[in-house]
């Protein structure tokens, strides 16, 4: 029996090897059909954005730039509309970035200590909202009670609390800030103010980095409290003006006919392609950055508490 | 009686040792029960007349009028079915993500792993507003790329964001395109944690990479599977109302309308915040039992549970 053993492993390993060379070739042949699947009508946005756009409908255009020209850029410039709303969407981003993560990430290291008392109690009250809210009209209703209707202030406060980071930024605390040295620096006389700031923080780096990105890129897309909140113009973000672009296309309503008709109705379908680069890329730009605190077990943290 | 006082006492030691710990929490809590907990107040609109002028306290109490009105318009049924089967069908695409993880999981650490799983990422970045665009853009039947693509084998394109019929395979499709990546991360970080004797152990036994998958690493998904699924579940009706607001058309919009999307529409469009909430809450209540009924299942079945 034992003498056998050795043999039948080899025969098994020997099948399995050409099964496993089958498998990992199967693996790369299907990862690399979904890569062309993912990267390819990102890429024909690009190329369409600089090709002219009769080539495009016409299907002229695949694999490179057909009649190449930067007209749905030099296009942009003339709108100056997205350009406000490009700053003010700047604006609502490091503004409501810098709030939520002063909001989240201290209410999450407080309740991730166990000394905490009411701990259960504020957990609770936290993640309530999570399954339970007045919905759109009393929220609504609270926001114009509060004055914070149509004002800069309605983009940047009151959904900043979001129970989600909270819960991952807490669980990050409880698993990676050992226990002990709150105790150390409670013997040194350090209060929990100065601890949290001075020692808290700087180790805390990954999860701070993972949340200014995901609320940062909320707040970069975000196009619903815009919509609900904002009436004048001059406030709008640039998802709400990218609508009016891409979706409604007001921009080529009240354009009229003739030959100056056409010309307008090709730049208004050139500008749809450029203003999607430019909308865009900045905030894929911000990822690769960010990227290598995912590997540190922050988002697995999130699911197992 | 004396070891309560005592307790209490030192209770209030504690409280107050710590509380600096209460400051660090007085800002969240301070926007939640402002912006989360007046507006739950506020439902009461639902069960009321409400004027404008007379505020939430002042306005006559209606009952269930509104309740009764949503139940009894033709857009329930219609919108319900319309919640749920976008819903259900998102449902049904849940395990991509984990299959992706799988496969992810069996590429070797190189350049090419890293170079797929920021690809994979990227659409995610996208917002709602460019995504619509951009589905715009490429589904059009007489100058997209679909239309194109139709046109070179001589085929008559379908007019995809103008389909009532297509309109859920639309919407969960393309989702499943811009955010499987994304929705893998998890998955992926759960299996980097499997410890690496359990393989070793397995091909000594002579296990194939296929049984790995199944007998080591399919079970080490489950729990967060498990929880990932029942917060899924939860939201059942709570379908996003961005994408399907931007979506909308007067071509598709007899499959396209949905609870939330309508929510918006008779509350803010048509100012009738009463009837509005009411159906608002309706959509909440489901949810919420939804919920508490799939995590006892959860719990019974596979001992995974949010609380």
């Amino acid at each position: 029996m034992s003498e056998l053993e050795p043999v039948i492993q080899q025969r098994r390993s020997i099948r399995n090897r050409s099964s496993d060379w089958v498998m990992e070739f199967g693996v790369y042949i299907v990862a690399v059909l979904f890569l062309v699947m993912l990267i390819y009508p990102l890429y024909f946005i690009v190329i369409a954005s600089f090709s002219d756009p009769s080539a495009v409908a016409n299907g002229r255009v695949w694999f490179f730039p057909s009649g190449f020209t930067l007209d749905g850029y030099k296009e942009l410039l003339k709108h100056d509309n997205i350009w406000i709303g490009y700053r003010n969407t700047i604006l609502y981003t490091v503004v409501g970035t810098a709030i939520g993560l002063v909001v989240n990430v201290s209410a999450a290291y407080a309740l991730s200590r166990r000394d905490l008392v009411g701990r259960k109690f504020l957990s609770l009250f936290f993640i309530f909202t999570m399954f339970f809210n007045g919905g759109l009209i009393p929220t609504f209703l609270t926001i114009r009670d509060f004055h914070l209707y149509d004002t800069f202030l309605v983009m940047v406060l009151p959904f900043s609390v979001v129970v989600f980071n909270i819960i991952v930024a807490r669980t990050f605390f409880q698993s990676s800030i050992p226990g002990d040295l709150w105790e150390a620096a409670q013997i040194d006389g350090c209060g929990n103010l100065r601890y949290f700031t001075l020692v808290v923080l700087p180790l805390s780096k990954a999860i701070i980095a993972v949340l200014a990105l995901w609320i940062a890129v909320g707040y970069w897309n975000s196009f619903f409290n815009a919509l609900i909140y904002l009436k004048n113009p001059n406030l709008y973000p640039l998802q709400l003006i990218l609508r009016n672009i891409l979706i409604t296309n007001q921009m080529q309503s009240g354009i009229g006919t003739g030959e100056a008709a056409q010309i307008a109705l090709r730049l208004a379908s050139m500008m749809r392609y450029s203003v999607i680069i430019v909308a865009t890329v900045p905030i894929m730009c911000i990822y690769p950055f960010v990227q290598k605190y995912f590997n540190q077990g922050v988002m697995i943290g999130a699911v197992k508490e | 009686m004396s070891s309560g006082q005592f307790s209490t006492g030192r209770t209030w030691a504690q409280v107050r040792r710590n509380w600096g710990l209460y400051v660090l929490l007085f800002p969240a809590v301070i926007l939640t029960l402002l912006f989360a907990y007046k507006p739950m107040y506020g439902v009461l609109i639902a069960f009321k007349d409400y004027s404008p002028a007379s505020g939430i306290g002042g306005s006559p109490w209606a009952g269930l009028k509104y309740f009764e009105k949503f139940f009894n318009s033709y857009q329930f049924s219609a919108t319900l079915k319309n919640t749920l089967v976008i819903s259900l069908y998102s449902m049904v695409t849940f395990p991509i993500p984990i299959m992706l993880a799988l496969m992810v999981n069996q590429m070797r650490p190189n350049r090419f792993r890293r170079f797929f799983q920021t690809v994979s990422y990227m659409p995610h970045f996208i917002s709602t507003v460019v995504m619509v665009g951009l589905m715009l853009i490429l589904f059009s039947p007489s100058t997209g790329l679909v239309g194109n693509l139709y046109n070179l084998f001589g085929a008559d394109p379908p007019d995809l964001m103008g389909s009532s019929a297509l309109f859920s395979s639309v919407y969960v499709w393309s989702d499943v395109w811009q955010h499987v990546g994304w929705d893998s991360i998890i998955f992926i970080a759960a299996l980097s944690a499997v410890d690496p004797s359990l393989y070793e152990a397995a091909t000594v036994d002579g296990a194939s990479r296929w049984h790995k998958i199944r007998y080591i690493d399919i079970p080490m998904l489950m729990p967060t599977a498990v929880t990932l699924l029942i917060l899924r579940v939860g939201g059942l009706l709570g379908v996003g109302f961005e994408k399907v607001y931007l979506m909308q058309n007067d071509l598709n919009l007899p499959s396209s309308e949905i609870l939330s999307t309508y929510v918006y529409k008779i509350g803010l469009l048509s100012s009738q915040y009463s009837f509005s909430s009411a159906i608002n809450l309706f959509n909440t209540i489901i949810n919420f039992i939804l919920l508490i009924i799939v995590n006892q299942i959860s719990k019974k079945v596979s001992e995974n549970s949010l609380w």
